[in-house]
């Protein structure tokens, strides 16, 4: 059942847009890329045929402004190379990297800084903090090494550690902190500098589940405080189904498929996808769009409306307490009908999109 | 995948038993031929027997010398070298030493430098080493030997001064650029397996005999450390947090200052700590070729055989050693805390080191304007009770234990020492060359066995052969004997974190301690022989080789100990059938470092009657006519050192498990 694609914010001019990314790592790199014969080849036998690595295989989308976009990928799928590769902290073989319009591969040394100090900032895995400075140190950091003057970055800093929830902890050194809230001075380090893009690489994997939780609220929470565009990085797919607005799953560096959480959940892309995708609970992620039916002759049509993005979850009790079909309305279109039947099979795991 | 794993768990077993079965059939072989060809082509030489490479080398010695002044690389590289070391160490010795600045006495007296000493630790440390700093330099002072002290104190920091000069910025950069590191570990690793003594003969050839020859030779053996620490520091901060400094943009400068180095300081003032242990033990080695100091006092006791002046200067060597160690731990922990202390006790301190600082000045100003501050008062007499006491449990050792002494050291001769040199020194040189190579190639590949094949045929060349064999046969019994304890104690001490508690600094000690100390109480109860020097070498390698195979027991992984254990095996079991065959990368590693730390001693030990080539290289110091077979006898030496190095590594990298190895 293809649903008609729900409109993101594609008509807005995006943020980060990459076509045709490769990294490969070894002996003269880039003439894979170049060769179609090489590039056809599994990571295996590019191996053993030139001893090189392919991390990221021609990868292609684009990031609207204040989307979160969220990577995710098994270990060794490329995904962490992939951001990498984004801020040039790796440098990408082919491939071309916009960012608000500026060709992010030409800059210069210097201007690549001027980006990375202004522009985009990253929050790490493993935190990456100094462990010789306080919690206020850390934070100010990179307005430090641009040159902000004490009182103004102090400022600031004070600022974003109380917008991380962080206020009482300033003069701490990191590792008198648990790891959650080191990661939040990662976080407000990040966002000292009010960066247009944050970059975060699988920033809670290290944590406990109970504060991986905390800490996906938090993002979700200054995603709507302070409405960055984000790129997240996660092997979780319920981390990425949760803070994701459009998801790119990868595989051995290719891109497997790229859409929203129920895009993948209803029309998985293939079986690497739909094996990934199994032990979602669907009626969570799914939407009415999704188990529809047509109308037939026979169908009641006074039921209950409801639009096409509601998640079955919420729409479960509203379609059960009636005894009719509930109708799916777009404006004013009668899309199609819900019965108990569908939502049903949803809930049993049974139905929808398969 | 299947096939994979066959392979990989298939092949490497009957590969080590044909490996094993090769060994035992070259060796059985070699017995055999040497009983058949036994005392022929031994390639024997007299003790002032010289051949022509030796007169050769003295010839060059001589035009050397002769050119010294007119050759434009002398006159505008190694001379100039020379002037500027001299003038450094001249400096220092004129500072805290030595008459100077057209006074009687040094800039700075005893009490000056005591102040300063207290001071400075203070300051980089806390107030326990300082106490332990004053008391160690008011005890040299009482020895009898504050004069001596300051010398090798003086040496010691002139060498460690350009040590860090040349070392921490080399460290740096190795550190940032794995290229640079790639080229300068090779060049470390040779000048640290090189045996220290070796490189002094051919220094002298440059440098003169002298302090500055003894401070570059300092210089070659102190650089090392601190390099390595330091390229260890930069490299082991973690990737992560590189990278977050530069994706907030930092420039490189910038993560340089604000991110290694903060980070990597602490790891590099224990740098610090080693380089100056690696110098002190050094300087006082450097005796041997006329370095001023405590070690001159050591070896020309050691020649007399006068155990208790030796013993006296040794104790000095100790005690600094000591000062020196605590002070520089102390202030690589303070590098940690210093930034976290409240802001009270910073205050605190900073005031009362103020006032430190001004009790410092007013003592240097005492010592440097009145001859009671400036020259430590006679008549302490300390020393002579030392050394009294040191010569009268000496001679009731030797009256009282020579039965169990002497006993020892006649059981090992005869039953380990004398076969073993036996079969080296009787078999033709060919033999020994064939079965040296031959060995190397099966242990360790053709690499190690080409090299072998070369080494050999260097040291035939050198004339010295069969004293090369001698000082093989007692190195190889040091090295047993060295590798059986650090089994027994490594194994204890990788088992048991109490016993790695206990024994820990007390190894550490071994190692912080200069060589020649070693020497005194072995010469006292064994007497001028082959077996002192046997010992002295033990106790000087046996310290790496149990620390290293400690570390090798507690990393093989707990859970494979665990499932040993629940599968019910017994301790010994346990340590035969998991820990040791898990961790016998550390075991050759340790056979290494072993044997490597053995052949460096070898010359300290031609000092208490080792022979052979350790006599060779002292004998050639000494006597003009003997330099040339002395420098060759050096060289037969670190030829020993790097055939067995490179098979013993070449193993090591086999038993590590490269696959196919070569």
């Amino acid at each position: 059942m293809p649903p008609a694609r729900r409109d993101g914010s594609g008509d807005r001019a995006p943020v980060v847009s990459v076509r045709g990314l490769w990294k490969v790592f070894g002996p003269k790199a880039d003439r894979v890329p170049d060769t179609p014969e090489l590039c056809g080849l599994s990571r295996r036998d590019l191996m053993d045929r030139t001893g090189c690595t392919a991390a990221v295989r021609d990868v292609s989308f684009d990031v609207s402004p204040g989307e979160v976009f969220v990577v995710m990928g098994l270990s060794g799928s490329g995904k962490s190379t992939l951001v990498r590769c984004l801020t040039r902290l790796i440098e990408p073989t082919t491939g071309e990297i916009v960012f608000e319009g500026e060709d992010i591969r030409a800059a210069d040394e210097k201007r690549l800084r001027e980006l990375r100090r202004h522009k985009f900032s990253m929050v790490f895995q493993h935190f990456g903090l100094l462990p010789h400075r306080r919690v206020l140190d850390n934070v100010s950091y990179g307005l430090e090494i641009r040159g902000t003057g004490r009182a103004e970055r102090t400022r600031r800093a004070q600022e974003v550690v109380e917008l991380v929830g962080l206020a009482g902890y300033e003069h701490s050194y990191p590792d008198q902190l648990s790891g959650g809230m080191q990661q939040r001075v990662g976080l407000a380090r990040a966002l000292a500098g009010d960066p247009d893009v944050l970059f975060f690489d699988e920033p809670f994997s290290a944590l406990d589940p109970l504060i991986r939780r905390d800490m996906q609220n938090e993002v979700i929470r200054l995603h709507h405080e302070v409405g960055k565009t984000m790129v997240f990085i996660t092997h979780d797919l319920s981390e990425a189904l949760k803070l994701g607005d459009r998801i790119l799953i990868m595989r051995d560096g290719r891109m497997v498929q790229c859409g929203t959480g129920d895009e993948l959940v209803g029309a998985p892309a293939d079986d690497y996808v739909k094996e990934f995708v199994r032990d979602v609970p669907r009626s969570h992620v799914l939407t009415l769009r999704w188990i529809m039916r047509p109308v037939r002759p026979e169908d009641a049509l006074d039921g209950p409306e409801l639009g096409p993005d509601v998640v079955v979850r919420e729409a479960t009790s509203a379609v059960l307490a009636a005894d009719r079909p509930l109708k799916v309305v777009e404006e004013g279109k009668l899309l199609g009908i819900v019965g108990n039947e569908e939502i049903l099979a949803v809930v049993a795991g049974t139905g929808g999109g398969e | 995948m299947a096939v994979l794993t066959e392979r990989a768990t298939a092949r490497p077993a009957p590969v080590r038993n044909t490996r094993r079965i090769a060994v035992a059939a070259i060796v059985a072989g070699w017995l055999v031929l040497w009983l058949i060809l036994r005392g022929h082509q031994t390639l024997e030489l007299g003790t002032s027997d010289l051949t022509s490479l030796h007169r050769w080398f003295n010839d060059f010695n001589d035009a050397i010398g002769a050119d010294r002044n007119s050759n434009p690389l002398f006159l505008y590289f190694f001379n100039e070298i020379r002037l500027v070391i001299d003038n450094l160490v001249t400096f220092f010795q004129g500072l805290i030493s030595q008459p100077s600045f057209g006074r009687p006495v040094p800039a700075i007296g005893w009490l000056g430098v005591v102040a300063i000493a207290g001071y400075a630790s203070w300051a980089l440390g806390n107030l326990r080493v300082a106490a332990l700093a004053v008391g160690g330099f008011v005890f040299f002072g009482l020895q009898g030997l504050w004069q001596e002290s300051m010398d090798t104190l003086a040496l010691t920091l002139s060498a460690v001064f350009v040590s860090l000069l040349i070392g921490i910025p080399i460290g740096v950069w190795a550190g940032l650029s794995s290229r640079v590191n790639r080229l300068v570990t090779p060049v470390l690793d040779f000048m640290q397996t090189m045996p220290t003594f070796v490189y002094l003969a051919p220094l002298t050839l440059f440098f003169l005999i002298g302090p500055a020859s003894a401070t570059i030779a300092t210089l070659i053996y102190a650089t090392p450390p601190a390099v390595r620490i330091t390229a260890h520091a930069i490299r082991s901060v973690p990737h992560t947090t590189v990278e977050a400094a530069e994706s907030l943009g930092s420039t490189r400068r910038q993560t340089l200052t604000k991110v290694l180095l903060p980070m990597a300081k602490r790891t590099i003032v224990l740098g610090v700590n080693q380089t100056i242990m690696a110098a002190l033990s050094m300087v006082t080695i450097a005796a041997l070729i006329d370095a001023p100091g405590l070690g001159k006092t050591v070896v020309k006791a050691l020649e007399t055989l006068d155990v208790g002046v030796a013993f006296n200067a040794g104790l000095a060597i100790v005690v600094m050693a000591i000062v020196l160690d605590r002070v520089t731990t102390a202030a690589s922990v303070r590098a940690e805390v210093a930034g976290r202390a409240s802001r009270n006790s910073v205050r605190r301190r900073r005031a009362g080191l103020v006032g430190a600082g001004v009790v410092t000045a007013v003592c240097v100003w005492l010592s440097y304007t009145y001859v009671w501050a400036s020259q430590f008062p006679e008549g302490a007499g300390l020393g002579d009770d030392i050394a009294r006491t040191a010569d009268s449990v000496t001679r009731w050792a030797q009256s009282n234990l020579s039965g169990a002494t002497n006993g020892l050291r006649d059981a090992m001769t005869t039953a380990l020492l004398n076969p073993f040199e036996d079969v080296l020194t009787g078999s033709p040189w060919w033999l020994v060359g064939a079965v040296l190579v031959a060995l190397g190639a099966v242990l360790g590949g053709w690499r190690a066995g080409a090299t072998a094949a070369v080494c050999v045929a260097l040291i035939v060349a050198s004339g010295l052969w069969r004293d090369s064999m001698t000082t093989l046969a007692s190195s190889l019994v040091a090295t047993v004997i060295v590798m059986a304890l650090g089994v027994v104690v490594g194994v204890w001490m990788g088992r048991s974190a109490m016993a790695d508690r206990l024994i820990r600094p007390v190894l550490d000690a071994g190692q912080t301690m200069p060589a020649f100390v070693y020497l005194v109480p072995f010469l006292a109860l064994f007497g001028a022989t082959r077996f002192t020097a046997i010992v002295a070498a033990i106790v000087y390698a046996a310290p790496v080789t149990m620390k290293i195979i400690a570390d090798g027991i507690r990393g093989v992984p707990e859970t494979a100990v665990e499932a040993a254990t629940a599968a019910g095996s017994s301790t010994w079991q346990t340590i035969t059938k998991v820990q040791l065959p898990m961790a016998r990368k550390s075991l050759t590693l340790a056979t290494n470092q072993g044997l490597i730390y053995v052949l460096s001693m070898v010359v300290v030990g031609g000092l208490v009657g080792a022979g052979a080539l350790g006599y060779d290289v002292v004998a050639g110091f000494s006597q003009g006519q003997l330099y040339g077979k002395g420098l060759a006898a050096g060289l037969a030496i670190v030829l020993l050192g790097v055939m067995f190095d490179r098979i013993t590594q070449a193993a090591a990298q086999r038993a590590a498990g490269a696959p196919s190895g070569r």
